[in-house]
Formats: structure tokens, C-alpha cells, sequence
């Protein structure tokens, strides 16, 4: 039987959907019974959730244009 | 993955076409800076690395052989130049990251188990707020960008990569040399910190 400090460690092969099939088994009979590791494991598809929510920032126009001078610059 | 728009583009470029060069910017320059950010201490030397970036890739663009995808030469290129600029500046400022990044470090602090391997402190709850909803507050922005910097410098670009920008495990170990597992060990560490991080922020 699955410990809840062995299911913590296993949290990033069963979401990347690499643990074989048997501990997979495992984990979702560990799951069923026990609430703690049911939160554990919502609090850490949470977190890779906002994780690809941090907000992404547009080149700066002077950064921009910098570079086209460059470019510009090289060619013939 | 061959992405058909991006050889279109790979060519246009070779050909000195200026609209594909600043697609190919606008494609990818969030996420350079965001990568680039995670080898160095500030935003102006990672802009730097950024630009070298866009020199270094206009002059070789004539021998790029399209052995590797263009964003994965790209990238290469990009954490070659910030490594190297990361570990000047460790030279000059003290390191930022004292985290340890031993491989064998726990998902959980161990003290919050039982001799059985229960939980004896278990995870607190979070609201039931979404992600989506939680990334509207600007403190938990800047709180989670500032513990992304605390982590130990691989562990930092793999998460990045995976989980911030969304790119395939093939991708991240394709531009980083890395093996699978070794990458998947590096996330697992990466991601439990930061589940900590915010476990502890939410019931502060």
C-alpha cells in the first residue's frame, strides 16, 4: 500500500503520465481513500496551472526597433 | 515537430526578408527574455542577451542546417549566451540562489508525515478559487515570479520552459542536453517547491 509521502514523490510521473500501469492502479486506490492527497494532488495541477498564467510581456518597441536597425545594417 | 510556418519563415529570413525577421521576434521574444531572465539578475542584461541573441542568429542564419528546428537552434543559442553572462555576474554579486539542488530532496518537508508515511500536518486547503481567478491578484504574480527566481538554476529553466511556456518535454531536453528522466526529476523538485510556496502564501 501507497504512503501519502510515497504518492508526493510520484506526483510528476503520474501527471506526465509516466508511472506503469500497476502504480498508476496504486495511486488511484491511494486517491480514493484519502482526502489529504486528493487535495495535495488538486493543489499541484494548481500551481503547473498558474504557473502557464503568468502574463507574458510583448517586446518593447525600442527593443524592437533596435534589433531592425541591426538588421537592417547587414544587409547588403 | 516540423512547424511548416516556421521554415517559410526560416527561408524568408535567409533571403534577408525583414517581415520575417520581425515575425520571428515577435514569435519568440517573450519567451527568450522570460528564459533568459531566469540565468541573470535583471531585466536590462537579459534584454542584452536577447539582442546578442538576434546577431549571433542573423549572422550564422546562412549555415543553419535545419539539423535541429530553427526554435530549438534558437534557444540553444539564447542559453549558451545567458549561461555564460550568469556566470560572469556570479563573479560580481553574491549568488542569488542559496536553495540547494540536490536531486534527492524531498517533494514534502518529511516532519509533516508519521512514522507510517501519513500525512500528520496535511495539506492546508486552498480556496476554491481557479487558477485563472488566482492569477488576477498581482500579489500572487510577483510572489510566484519571485519564488520561480529562488529555485536552483536548472530546476528554474525546466519549469520555465515546461510550465510557463508550455514547450514538450522533447523540446526542453532537445535545447538544454538533458536526458528525460534527469528533466523530469529537475520539474518534480521545481514544481513541489512551488506548491509549497504557494500553500504557504494562501494560508499566510
Amino acid at each position: 500500500m501507497l504512503t501519502c509521502q510515497e504518492l508526493t514523490e510520484l506526483a510528476t510521473d503520474y501527471v506526465e503520465g509516466e508511472t506503469p500501469f500497476e502504480r498508476r492502479v496504486s495511486v488511484w486506490m491511494h486517491l480514493a481513500m484519502c482526502k489529504h492527497c486528493r487535495a495535495y494532488l488538486r493543489q499541484y495541477r494548481d500551481t503547473i496551472a498558474a504557473l502557464g498564467r503568468l502574463p507574458e510581456e510583448p517586446p518593447p518597441p525600442e527593443c524592437r526597433e533596435e534589433l531592425l536597425r541591426r538588421f537592417r545594417g547587414r544587409t547588403p | 515537430m516540423v512547424d511548416r510556418g516556421e521554415s517559410e519563415l526560416v527561408a524568408k529570413l535567409r533571403a534577408g526578408d525583414e517581415h520575417a525577421f520581425t515575425a520571428l521576434v515577435d514569435r519568440y521574444h517573450a519567451a527568450m527574455r522570460r528564459l533568459a531572465r531566469t540565468f541573470v539578475s535583471t531585466d536590462a542584461a537579459a534584454d542584452e542577451v536577447v539582442q546578442d541573441t538576434w546577431v549571433v542568429v542573423l549572422d550564422g542564419i546562412a549555415k543553419f542546417e535545419e539539423r535541429s528546428s530553427f526554435k530549438t537552434w534558437l534557444f540553444r543559442i539564447l542559453v549558451n549566451r545567458a549561461r555564460t553572462k550568469g556566470t560572469r555576474e556570479a563573479r560580481t554579486v553574491p549568488a542569488s540562489s542559496l536553495a540547494s539542488d540536490d536531486e534527492r530532496d524531498p517533494a514534502v518537508d518529511p516532519a509533516r508525515f508519521d512514522q507510517r508515511g501519513m500525512w500528520s500536518s496535511p495539506p492546508e486547503r486552498w480556496d476554491a478559487e481557479t487558477p485563472e481567478k488566482l492569477m488576477l491578484r498581482q500579489e500572487l504574480v510577483v510572489a510566484l515570479d519571485q519564488a520561480i527566481r529562488e529555485l536552483p538554476e536548472r530546476q528554474r529553466t525546466v519549469v520555465v520552459l515546461r510550465d510557463v511556456l508550455g514547450w514538450t518535454s522533447d523540446e526542453v531536453c532537445n535545447v538544454l542536453e538533458l536526458e528525460e528522466t534527469n528533466q523530469r526529476v529537475l520539474l518534480h523538485r521545481a514544481r513541489s517547491r512551488l506548491r509549497e510556496m504557494l500553500e504557504q502564501y494562501r494560508t499566510r
